[in-house]
């Protein structure tokens, strides 16, 4: 069944954007990522234009994110205090990413700017919960469970403004999670994403958060972030298309509530190790486009 | 339908005053298009019979070619080049005014009917119609070369029949991914290299329905669509959440 975009202006078949979305929403629900990284470039690849691409995608993310938030809320594994700052922080650096986007779009450098974002923090977290997971599953095999790594002070335990965060059961400045904020929400208007995969290791790694509570968590934010920078996207380039994101939300909401349930009965370790080959996976098909002499070397843009 | 045609066209020729030229009398089977939320492209055609005082001869030698061109838009061509190892848009060559859709049709080959001062003169091959002032360059090639491999620029010669050199018709197909704005139809008539006769009609394609009110209010009331988005996004993540609970429990 062919659907006309009204923004993006092409036809396409329903049933495979509705695919689309219940993947993606699988994937949200069980990493707690939006799947924006993914379904920005699976759109790219049906052919919508880039901007409308990134611009509905986000607007989608707050489907699926809406859809599993409500799912931790009830096994209370939000932290609502550390979500309110950190999306704080995600609203400021999402002003500050459309300002970018569309300064790029009209030199023509957005499609760069959205692969290299993708390479490098995809090549660069993945790799890292990649590592660290094989090793957390290797120390469960061992005899001696010991937990010393998330008791390590380090600079993040030194800066002032301390707040406490009862439900991660933290005591540290407001800073680095207001800063980690700001960059999620940069990369959230930039890349189309949700920023949950660059959120969640931040959280584990630079905040020290237990993983159960980072899920939840980051989703909470990533509702707000998404949705301030779909109306960013909307009033400065008219670039979402409500159609296209309808269709791939009624997947993706679907998808979302199964997502969330095939996580709960996977260990914290496994689903670590399961979302690192997935953003390398991205990360490499990414990387080899930019790599390798594409066929074809112009392209029609804008003006 | 090919009945109804005739019929018309034998009308139109009837009702025609005589003159000492021969003239183009042409329609369309339609001149709006209504982009719908299940449009997948539609077809034109084009019709139409050459009126004339006096009978036919056996030698008429005549030919007819059928435009149409889709709104203007400024193109912009990007090239890509090896910079650090990586590739990227290095250079942004504007081509303005450019058709965002051409098809080109004849009873014959255009090298046998059209002389090039003719083509020159009113763009009629793709080669003339399409951004000639940067013709030779190599993105205009590419811009051809991406049209054509998208449906969207196409020369059909030897498309048109033209029956007992009078009555012509032709189809043209509008692809699914058609922008809005007006398409402009030609129809030349010509004889041994000469243009007779030339005759133009507007086919508007629109976006009607909800397509055309989730346009609207995308450009008009930003703000308010915005919202629109996110309060379905919103709804539809809770009530999908509510309905799981609900078959949970």
């Amino acid at each position: 069944m062919q659907v006309y975009l009204p923004i993006a202006e092409i036809s396409v078949n329903a049933f495979l954007l509705l695919g689309l979305g219940g993947l993606v929403g699988i994937l949200s629900g069980m990493f707690g990522v939006g799947g924006g990284f993914l379904i920005t470039p699976l759109l790219f690849f049906v052919g919508i234009p880039p901007a409308v691409a990134v611009a509905t995608s986000v607007n989608q993310i707050v489907a699926s994110s809406v859809s599993a938030v409500l799912a931790h809320l009830k096994r209370k594994t939000v932290d609502l205090k550390m979500g309110l700052v950190l999306l704080i922080g995600g609203m400021i650096g999402a002003g500050i990413g459309v300002q970018v986007f569309n300064a790029l779009r009209e030199i023509g450098q957005v499609d760069l700017l959205v692969t290299l974002s993708y390479v490098i923090f995809l090549g660069l977290i993945g790799a890292l919960m990649f590592v660290e997971s094989l090793g957390a599953i290797r120390r469960a095999r061992g005899a001696t469970p010991k937990r010393r790594e998330r008791k390590k002070h380090n600079w993040v335990h030194n800066l002032p403004f301390k707040v406490k965060f009862r439900t991660s059961g933290l005591y540290i400045s407001a800073i680095p999670p207001l800063l980690v904020g700001v960059f999620v929400g940069i990369l959230s208007a930039i890349m189309g994403v949700g920023g949950g995969f660059i959120m969640v290791p931040a959280m584990i790694y630079l905040l020290g958060m237990p993983t159960k509570v980072v899920i939840g968590t980051s989703l909470f934010q990533i509702i707000f972030t998404s949705g301030f920078t779909t109306m960013m996207h909307a009033y400065t380039s008219q670039t979402v298309d409500i159609v296209l994101a309808v269709l791939l939300l009624i997947g993706g909401v679907i998808g979302a509530q199964i997502g969330a349930q095939i996580g709960l009965k996977l260990k914290a370790e496994q689903l670590r190790i399961l979302l690192a080959l997935l953003v390398l996976a991205v990360c490499l098909k990414l990387a080899l486009d930019l790599l390798i002499q594409p066929s074809e070397l112009f392209s029609i843009g804008e003006a | 339908m090919r009945a109804l045609v005739a019929v018309a066209l034998w009308l139109l020729a009837l009702v025609a005053p005589a003159l000492g030229e021969e003239k183009v009398v042409a329609s369309l089977s339609q001149n709006r298009v209504q982009i719908t939320s299940d449009f997948a492209g539609s077809e034109i055609l084009i019709f139409g019979a050459i009126k004339r005082d006096r009978p036919v001869t056996s030698d008429e030698n005549l030919a007819v070619i059928v435009t149409v061109s889709g709104p203007l838009r400024h193109e912009v061509i990007r090239r890509k080049e090896r910079r650090l190892g990586i590739w990227i848009n290095v250079d942004a060559t504007p081509l303005p005014r450019t058709p965002s859709f051409y098809v080109m049709t004849s009873t014959a080959p255009l090298a046998d009917i059209l002389p090039p001062e003719l083509d020159e003169e009113w763009g009629i091959s793709i080669d003339r119609a399409i951004a000639p002032t940067a013709a030779g360059t190599k993105e205009r090639a590419a811009l051809l070369r991406l049209r054509e491999q998208a449906d969207l620029y196409r020369a059909r010669e030897g498309a048109i029949q033209l029956v007992d050199d009078t009555l012509f018709r032709v189809s043209v197909e509008l692809p699914a991914n058609l922008i809005e704005g007006g398409y402009q139809t030609r129809i030349f008539l010509l004889r041994d290299g000469a243009l007779i006769d030339e005759q133009t009609a507007n086919i508007n394609v629109q976006k009607v329905g909800l397509e055309r009110l989730l346009y609207n209010m995308a450009q008009q009331q930003a703000l308010l669509y915005g919202a629109l988005s996110l309060f379905i996004a919103i709804a539809a993540g809770w009530g999908a959440s509510a309905l799981f609970r609900y078959i949970r429990s």
